[in-house]
């Protein structure tokens, strides 16, 4: 029997605004547990919520981002439950209007390039967290009512290797938008996951489990085709899959049954009567369209249309908005772009590999990237001088200041380097003998004499002209 | 001295001119409270420390003539909350509840230097008719103790009415402003939804909820709702449209001349009492004398309106109430096991009846597979009901009727009854369900017992109400009959 999988993906991506999407309280991380709420966080009696504007049009973005209609005429509901996390026993959300609809995005899988359709996206608030000890748990609400935008996939994913690529996609066109961080390690992106499989042929959908405990985009794909797999001989050995959820072990690579669900929750949603309908103008619409940052598809189009740059390397910039946005202000600055993404492929992600850090964490900044570069491609400096000057540069030295510091710079005057070569040559007749019987190795022995005399100073290409000349001469 | 039959502005007047200290008429309203409350049982909690010591500093610097309220004692309603002083609703879930905040409306109360003299009685979370859903006391009608004062504004309608304070705040879901007021005797205004902040207020149907003024003259509610009223950024859904001065409009050239005033022939129909509705006619005819016009028209949807309000008020209270979980503040029952368990006994516990009984009608009414046929419904019926009002409002100044179809009833009476309950408010709560201003104003007596009326106006023209109010108050002598209680008064 042949199979066919059909996974849903619910993304959850946390807005980075500076207050909470219904209270004034602050966002930020590493306070003391609730340090940022207020009487509306603690869903005191009488309080009431009013929306941050700023994540009303953060879902804007993400809708438009994501190629998906805005939903001019929307409004919140209220998902009804009980729990410690969940102050008010109601989440506001948006169940019945989402502010985006019908959107996609392009996956490329080895590539294959395929469009996954986006059901919805809406807006709603985060709850607390709740942590357990011994004899007592604990309630801590900074958490509560920060902004999130929930994103959910339409039934196209068919692999894992295809929910791997949409989780890529859509990571880097919503980080690209700046409206999250989204990194799934620090929670700012989460991602639930459900999968079923039929056999080909069959009109309706197998019944779907859900997953748990997926941390990173790995462990999702990880989960999912194990639970492909399971699914898959569930049906073959005659079984039938029950609607559950399952928890990923990290461990072992395997699904394993949490609960099995009986009927659909009832969240009695219905609208918020304490927040008025939201009427979104095609003027405010327009207005965060134009100021879009551009996309991860435009730019690389512009790196290899515009900049001279191979597919490849434009898609490597691409991977995050901070690297691209680094290499399109280092080349703003008049620095070569080939260059400019051989150094930010090559020893800036060694540095940051090896340091564990983000770009933004470093001492390194375009001016001085563009500076270091530019001294290169004027001969200022050799390429091997660079690696000591990129050295500096994490340490956040002004390049042109080191170089003349450390007395770095490339002797290329003839004037000075022709007496150089003039002794090298007198102490090596052999060579020239060598040279003149057409062995073309003299001419590497006696260069790499002549930077020794120099301390490495001397520039190459300069030095190569001047002997053959003098060689010849 | 007696201040019972002064209005604001004479008090004011006495307070500019020093003819007394606002820490002697505070110590006064302390001393008849606890003279006369006994017998009427409408303050749960009393200020009197904070009072006097808000007195002395309002008296360091004199009443100015331009602070109308200022050292004016008032009675607030108990599920409006209150920094410091304790805030129950009414309720045992709440019962050591003292909040760490002030409502919108209590604060523009304090910058107008009013005195919080205590917190009134109510049905627990101003659910019901009566008062008598109040965990912590019953409260009398002022006119006759075995009456009930109506609800859920009973507290502030009786002690307004027996001269315990000249202002009380009430709250209105479904006409728990209004239906106390005509109870009592008093003027009661239930604002347009939107005009008056709910920060603050403990919400029951928040899309129904507002708060308002009770006073003994039409005069004196219009000085407080100017002091109370307007856009609040706590508050989305309070409006920002402009706050007239209501008062300013209200002197002998106040007429209702030439103006058209509809009377529903809904409003009279059967249910209705003779008393009562032999009152609203003679009223009918008063405005006639005063050179308006009465028509009869219909509001041919009144008749659902009970029905989509229980739906409506009951959804949303489900909801608004599930934060009473006995996790973070209120009640918490002993004795339990795990997490369901807090839930289950310290609502099962800390809620009475009428409350479970709404929670149970609100939870099922948004259920899935009910959601359609009930709330969708009801909101449905919600818009006909309005349009009827709209259509109505469209040629005519304002609407006239009943404010309930009977008298205040029996203690006890109704209180195992909830559907005769309900029926009460038939008149009051499609003015909710529309968002409209209602203004209760004392028009009759029923075997000595007050009759109200009341006046439905356009969405944020009080004002014509208040003038209709008024020229109909100087032109009958109802709301200048008191009521005989012991003590003092």
């Amino acid at each position: 029997m042949n199979f066919e999988t059909t996974i849903g993906l619910e993304v959850h991506v946390e807005l980075k605004t500076h207050s909470k999407i219904f209270s004034p309280s602050a966002v930020e991380f590493g306070v003391d547990p609730n340090a940022n709420t207020n009487v509306i966080d603690w869903g005191y009696p009488g309080v009431l919520p009013t929306t941050n504007k700023g994540v009303v049009a953060d879902g804007i973005i993400a809708a438009l981002a994501l190629h998906a209609t805005v939903e001019k005429h929307t409004h919140f509901d209220r998902k009804n439950y009980f729990y410690p996390d969940n102050p008010k026993a109601y989440q506001i959300t948006q169940a019945e209007k989402p502010i985006g609809h019908d959107g996609w995005i392009e996956i490329d899988v080895d590539g294959v390039k395929k469009k996954v359709g986006i059901e919805e996206m809406h807006i709603e608030e985060d709850a607390g967290k709740n942590t357990h000890e011994k004899d007592y748990s604990y309630v801590d609400l900074n958490r509560q009512g920060t902004a999130l935008i929930e994103i959910v996939s339409k039934p196209d994913i068919a692999s894992p290797a295809e929910a791997y690529a949409y989780l890529e996609a859509l990571r880097q066109r919503i980080q690209f938008t700046g409206i999250s961080d989204v990194k799934m390690e620090e929670g700012s992106m989460r991602v639930d996951v459900n999968i079923s499989v039929r056999p080909i042929g069959q009109k309706e959908f197998g019944t779907k489990a859900e997953l748990k405990n997926l941390n990173s985009f790995n462990y999702v794909r990880r989960g999912l085709e194990f639970e492909e797999q399971r699914q898959q001989k569930v049906l073959m050995s005659g079984g039938s899959v029950r609607q559950e959820t399952r928890r990923f072990d990290e461990t072992t690579g395997e699904t394993i049954l949490m609960r099995v669900k009986e009927g659909a929750d009832d969240y009695r949603y219905f609208p918020e009567p304490d927040l008025p309908a939201l009427n979104i103008s095609d003027d405010w619409i327009k207005e965060l369209d134009d100021n879009m940052p551009e996309m991860p598809g435009k730019r690389r189009d512009r790196y290899v249309n515009d900049l001279g740059l191979t597919d490849y390397d434009a898609m490597v910039l691409t991977q995050t908005k901070e690297m691209s946005d680094f290499f399109d202000a280092t080349v703003a600055l008049k620095a070569d772009p080939k260059m400019a993404s051989n150094y930010l492929q090559g020893d800036v992600n060694a540095y940051l590999n090896d340091n564990q850090v983000d770009l933004s964490e470093t001492k390194l900044t375009p001016e001085n990237l563009a500076g270091m570069i530019n001294l290169i491609s004027d001969g200022t400096i050799s390429t091997k001088m660079a690696k000591k000057v990129f050295k500096a540069l994490t340490d956040g030295e002004e390049p042109k200041a080191y170089v003349e510091a450390h007395g770095l710079v490339q002797l290329s005057d003839p004037a000075k380097l022709q007496p150089i070569i003039d002794d090298v040559l007198a102490a090596n007749p052999q060579s020239i003998e060598d040279f003149n019987n057409g062995k073309q190795r003299a001419v590497g022995f006696l260069v790499g004499q002549i930077m020794k005399q120099t301390h490495g100073q001397a520039n190459p290409t300069v030095v190569n002209q001047l002997l053959i000349a003098s060689l010849k001469g | 001295m007696n201040y019972f039959d002064k209005d604001l502005a004479s008090l004011h007047d006495d307070l500019v001119n020093k003819k007394m200290s606002v820490r002697e008429l505070t110590q006064e309203t302390f001393a008849n409270v606890k003279a006369t409350d006994p017998k009427i049982g409408a303050f749960l909690t009393l200020n009197e420390d904070a009072a006097l010591k808000q007195a002395d500093a309002i008296d360091a610097e004199g009443v100015a003539a331009d602070d109308p309220l200022a050292g004016i004692a008032i009675g607030v309603k108990d599920n409006i909350v209150t920094k410091g002083l304790k805030t129950t609703a009414s309720s045992k879930i709440l019962a050591n509840f003292t909040p760490v905040y002030d409502a919108t409306v209590v604060e523009k109360l304090t910058a107008a230097k009013t005195i919080t003299i205590g917190k009134t009685n109510m049905d627990e979370f101003a659910m019901g008719g009566s008062t008598e859903t109040s965990a912590f006391q019953t409260t009398k009608n002022a006119w006759d103790q075995t009456k009930v004062p109506g609800g859920s504004s009973g507290g502030s309608a009786a002690a307004v009415a027996s001269g315990q304070v000249p202002v009380a705040f009430g709250s209105d879901t479904g006409g728990s402003i209004r239906q106390p007021s005509s109870f009592n005797g008093i003027v009661g205004m239930k604002p347009t939804y939107g005009r008056v902040s709910r920060w603050g207020l403990i919400a029951f149907g928040s899309s129904l909820d507002q708060i308002g003024p009770m006073t003994r003259t039409v005069k004196d509610n219009a000085t407080v709702l100017s002091a109370i009223a307007g856009h609040d950024k706590h508050d989305l859904t309070s409006s920002d449209k402009a706050v007239p001065d209501f008062a300013a409009g209200l002197n002998e050239g106040t007429s209702v001349k030439g103006m058209r005033i509809g009377l529903p022939k809904e409003f009279l129909a059967e249910g209705v009492d003779d008393d009562v509705r032999n009152a609203i006619l003679a009223a009918a005819d008063t405005y006639r004398q005063l050179g308006a016009t009465v028509d009869e028209v219909s509001l041919p949807h009144n008749k659902y309106g009970v029905a989509a309000y229980y739906i409506i008020a009951s959804s949303e209270a489900s909801s608004n109430l599930q934060r009473f979980d006995g996790i973070r503040y209120g009640y918490r029952a002993q004795d339990v096991k795990n997490l369901e368990d807090v839930y289950v006994k310290s609502r099962s516990e800390g809620f009475g009846d009428e409350v479970k009984r709404r929670i149970m009608l609100g939870t099922f009414s948004l259920s899935a597979g009910f959601y359609d046929a009930y709330f969708l419904k009801a909101a449905k019926v919600r818009t006909v009901i309005m349009n009827d009002f709209k259509a109505v409002l469209k040629d005519h100044d304002f609407i006239m009727g009943p404010v309930a179809p009977t008298p205040a009833f029996g203690l006890g009476d109704e209180l195992m009854d909830p559907i005769t309950m309900y029926m009460n408010d038939v008149l009051t709560i499609p003015v909710n369900l529309a968002g409209l201003p209602g203004l209760a104003v004392p028009a009759g007596f029923s075997n000595n017992l007050p009759v109200g009326m009341q006046l439905i106006g356009r969405p944020f023209d009080e004002g014509t109400l208040y003038k209709a109010g008024y020229a109909f108050e100087q032109n009958t002598d109802f709301h200048s009959q008191l009521p005989k209680l012991g003590g003092q008064n």
